[in-house]
């Protein structure tokens, strides 16, 4: 206690801070971080809904462990629900149909879990999406971006794990998928399948597993993830859309205390509330309706959890192919697809570090990217979505043949068209859409905001008023960077010896042309043009 | 960008200047810095920060009612309760009221803190300085220091012979690791080229649990049968059904286009392995006038009429055939396993 309190004692909460700082040094801490700023967009909260349901998730997870037997063992069902009555079914599923009729509560903690599972890999998605078009991941960020990929990727292998673990009828079917692509891979394949199954599918092994790997390895992995990306968050400082005051050497919003505190907590609440809601209205995987797994049988319209989508995409529109030689088989046709599905999540993962090295900027980023002025990038991204959607379309062939009433046949030789084809289209469309945009702002700031007032001149001209733009505006819409076009040097150098140019660095010249060439960006207004046009007023 | 000289360095110049506001009187563009705070309603008139003030206490206070009713909700639902609830149809009671009132419980607390912040705490911008990642030269060279001294001082460099065998030990003990995953699972071996199907064994209606008679197969049925001697009840069911599963279909012998096919059936009653040859679905679906047989996973069709031959979709090769005969009870019956390996394909599967 310090000197000036003797007369009277510290409030209580003070006390218990001032012991807690003796021990863990909170008070240095709260200095840094108590007031901290964190600017405001409502696309940051993509990431706030990811954390939030991820806690959610464990939460439930817990929950859900005290009455689920992770067991293969047979038992005959003997409980409420009548239509299973005196099936045989796996423990796993028929602790899971006591959880969902005879645990109070159990069914909503189920479906919650469930939702929750799915809100978290769709808002992983988005927000990651968010991050690459506004290049977010540009440096100090690239380590955090591969952080929130791993979190992504291990988020979908959790969830299979997890939806598998009942062992109903649709998701057995779909370990049965996992263990037939298993099989395709060469040499290994079948010592990979025994080792996993403990020995022929499905064995008696599978579900207890999938169990540790579910509730304790990759959530373990996960949460340490996560924590290390909060705290790159932290120590980074949030990314902000250029504006007046707005720079690359600060961070402008809301201190954490009280306002960010309140409305991101607030919001932990908000998420939680409406999954609530949504698992109280809307039934998943209603496994009493599915059965349990019989190997042997099998429903139609099996489809996986969405994030599952696009790798049920590729093995359903890929070619049977298989090569047959001295006495082995190459299947093809199951091991291209489970080699392009990391291939295309690689693709995006490494992104950052392929366009870093391609425009050689060696600087901090902090300053969030309006897509536009990264057309490249932006058709890009666009592109990888179109294949990762036509792929989707490709997973659910079956219901798009049975919804619309469409040959099953056509939609499988769409997909296989348009997931080479749809990206190439995508790429182009996109980047014409951005330099329009970018051309758009550029008239902008030239020649102001179109009023809709239109004017009859002394002449009988009809011209639109143009209002000037507010200097804030001006500058938001001029702050944004462009490159120049990388350029080889000169093949002799000035004393006439010939140069050595790397062939990697000739790819890196050309591709950064080709990110910031004439055809790739609109130059933006200099002042110069700006200041011609406003003195020569009424030439619009 | 365009008829520029191109310069050594392409990129955008001047990052760093025009931090704060920095305003060039000449620069229609310059930043014009933070626009100053418009005050809320909230923030001159008290009676609508009271007003806020309520509607906030508000939505804590439904949100302990809906507390309570969740709690109350528990109590007096009974769990096998089902009700209808238009638009959501028969719904359980219990799940439907405690959804509900978690939600509403939750949601208010959340919108509640949001319109507090929104309303009444400060919304005045703050600019707080950013600081590069990168340490400054003198730290750099304090670490580098440090280290290069550590180093010297454990005489790792000096002593190789040390360093060589520390390395080694260290990447041998993760072998410990890798050897006790071996009883994971047995090897592979021959496992899956063989089924339960023997010569003799009697073909089972899945249905019925009675041995088939080839009477008992109409034409245009799909029948489903398992070996003579396999039992649901049996320890290893899923295992051996998962290989032995067996589909059946009559077609007029006139009909059946592939040589062996007909030799291996019995009075145009052909009995194929059931399990997709893509990645081991059960096949379902059967197309009565064609013959064709679906796999409802992904699609693979196999034509039943001419050896089983794939003819749409990602599956790789043919079903295998299962070789039939009627024996003298005059049932179905096995005239041996299959001659290939049931279900996906596999490296040694040839």
């Amino acid at each position: 206690m310090s000197t000036v309190t003797e007369t009277k004692k510290a409030p209580a909460g003070e006390r218990v801070a001032d012991w807690a700082d003796g021990r863990l040094g909170i008070y240095t801490l709260a200095k840094a971080n108590m007031r901290k700023i964190f600017p405001d967009h409502w696309s940051f909260m993509l990431g706030e809904v990811c954390l939030y349901s991820f806690l959610i998730i464990i939460l439930t997870g817990v929950y859900l462990t005290m009455f689920f037997h992770p067991s293969m063992n047979e038992v005959e069902y003997v409980g409420p629900y009548v239509p299973l009555q005196g099936q045989l079914m796996s423990e796993a599923f028929n602790s899971t149909m006591h959880i969902s009729f005879e645990v109070r509560g159990g069914l909503l903690i189920r479906q919650i879990h469930h939702w929750a599972a799915l809100i978290f890999l769709a808002g992983m998605f988005v927000h990651m999406m968010r991050v690459f078009f506004t290049g977010a991941f540009r440096k100090p960020r690239e380590i955090n971006w591969l952080f929130g990929f791993l979190l992504f990727f291990l988020g979908m292998f959790t969830g299979f794990t997890g939806y598998s673990l009942p062992d109903d009828l649709l998701s057995g079917t779909g370990v049965r998928f996992m263990q037939g692509a298993i099989l395709s891979v060469p040499v290994l394949g079948t010592y990979l399948s025994m080792f996993l199954f403990g020995g022929e599918f499905p064995g008696g092994d599978f579900v207890a597993r999938f169990y540790s790997a579910h509730v304790l390895l990759l959530p373990g992995i996960m949460l340490g993830l996560v924590v290390a990306h909060l705290i790159l968050v932290f120590v980074h400082k949030h990314t902000h859309f250029a504006g007046p005051g707005r720079t690359n050497n600060n961070v402008v919003g809301m201190p954490l205390l009280p306002v960010y505190m309140a409305k991101a907590g607030g919001f932990f609440f908000l998420v939680f509330g409406v999954i609530a809601v949504i698992a109280a209205i809307a039934s998943i995987n209603p496994i009493w309706a599915i059965g349990p797994y019989r190997p042997d049988q099998v429903s139609t319209g099996a489809q996986p959890d969405w994030y599952m989508g696009f790798a049920e995409g590729l093995i359903r529109v890929m070619p049977g192919w298989e090569i047959n030689l001295w006495g082995h088989t190459l299947v093809l046709g199951v091991m291209i697809p489970l080699a392009i599905f990391p291939a295309v999540l690689a693709a995006i993962a490494v992104y950052p570090f392929i366009e870093s090295w391609i425009t050689g900027d060696k600087r901090e980023h902090h300053i969030a990217q309006r897509p536009r002025n990264a057309p490249t990038r932006t058709a890009f991204g666009v592109a990888w979505i179109t294949a990762y959607m036509i792929m989707l379309v490709g997973g659910g062939n079956d219901l798009w043949a049975t919804h619309f009433h469409l040959s099953l046949n056509s939609i499988t030789w769409f997909v296989r068209i348009f997931f080479f084809a749809g990206p190439v289209i995508a790429f182009i469309a996109t980047k014409r859409i951005c330099l329009g945009l970018q051309r758009r702002d550029k008239d902008k700031v030239l020649h102001g905001r179109e009023s809709g007032i239109i004017k009859r001149l002394p002449h009988g001209e009809f011209v639109e008023v143009h209002q000037p733009l507010s200097q804030g505006e001006l500058h938001r819409l001029t702050a944004h960077e462009q490159y120049d076009a990388a350029e080889l040097p000169p093949a002799v150098d000035e004393n006439g010896v010939e140069r050595k140019i790397g062939r990697m660095e000739k790819l890196r010249v050309k591709l950064n042309k080709g990110y910031y060439g004439d055809d790739s960006q609109i130059a933006k207004p200099t002042v110069e043009e700006y200041k011609e046009i406003q003195s020569g007023h009424g030439h619009h | 960008m365009s008829s520029q000289e191109i310069p050594e360095e392409t990129l955008p110049a001047g990052q760093d200047t025009a931090h704060g506001a920095v305003k060039v009187a000449d620069d229609p563009f310059a930043d014009p810095g933070l626009p100053p705070h418009k005050p809320r309603i909230q923030d001159i008139d008290e009676r609508a920060a009271r007003r806020s003030e309520r509607a906030v206490a508000f939505m804590f206070t439904l949100s302990m009612l809906a507390t309570v009713g969740f709690i109350a909700s528990y109590v007096i639902f009974p769990v096998d309760k089902i009700v209808f609830i238009w638009p959501f149809g028969h719904v359980s009671a219990l799940n439907f009221a405690l959804g509900l009132t978690l939600g509403a419980a939750l949601f208010f607390i959340g919108a509640g803190a949001v319109h507090w912040a929104r309303t009444l705490m400060s919304d005045v911008e703050v600019a707080d300085e950013r600081h590069p990642m990168q340490a400054t030269p003198e730290v750099k060279a304090k670490v580098m220091a440090d280290f290069a001294a550590g180093a010297a001082e454990s005489g790792m460099g000096r002593r190789k012979l040390i360093r060589n065998t520390m390395f080694g030990a260290l990447a041998l003990v993760p072998l410990s690791g890798i050897v006790l995953l071996r009883d994971m699972g047995p090897l592979p071996e021959k496992k899956l080229r063989s089924t339960l199907w023997a010569k003799g064994l009697q073909l089972i209606n899945m249905n019925t649990n009675e041995p088939l008679r080839p009477e008992d197969v109409a034409v245009g049925s799909l029948t489903f049968a398992m070996p003579e001697g396999l039992s649901e009840h049996d320890e290893h069911f899923q295992t051996e059904i998962a290989k032995a599963a067996l589909m059946i279909v009559r077609i007029q012998p006139e009909d059946i286009k592939d040589k062996r096919e007909l030799e291996w059936s019995h009075e145009g009653i052909v009995a194929f392995s059931k399990i997709c040859t893509h990645v081991g679905c059960p096949i379902s679906l059967y197309e009565q006038q064609t013959h064709h047989v679906l796999c409802p996973c992904h699609q693979s069709t196999f034509d039943l009429s001419d050896g089983a031959r794939v003819i749409f979709g990602p599956a790789g090769h043919r079903l295998p055939q299962l070789r039939i005969g009627v024996n003298d009870k005059g049932f179905l019956e096995a005239l041996g396993d299959f001659d290939e390996p049931v279900g996906p394909a596999f490296w040694e599967r040839g």
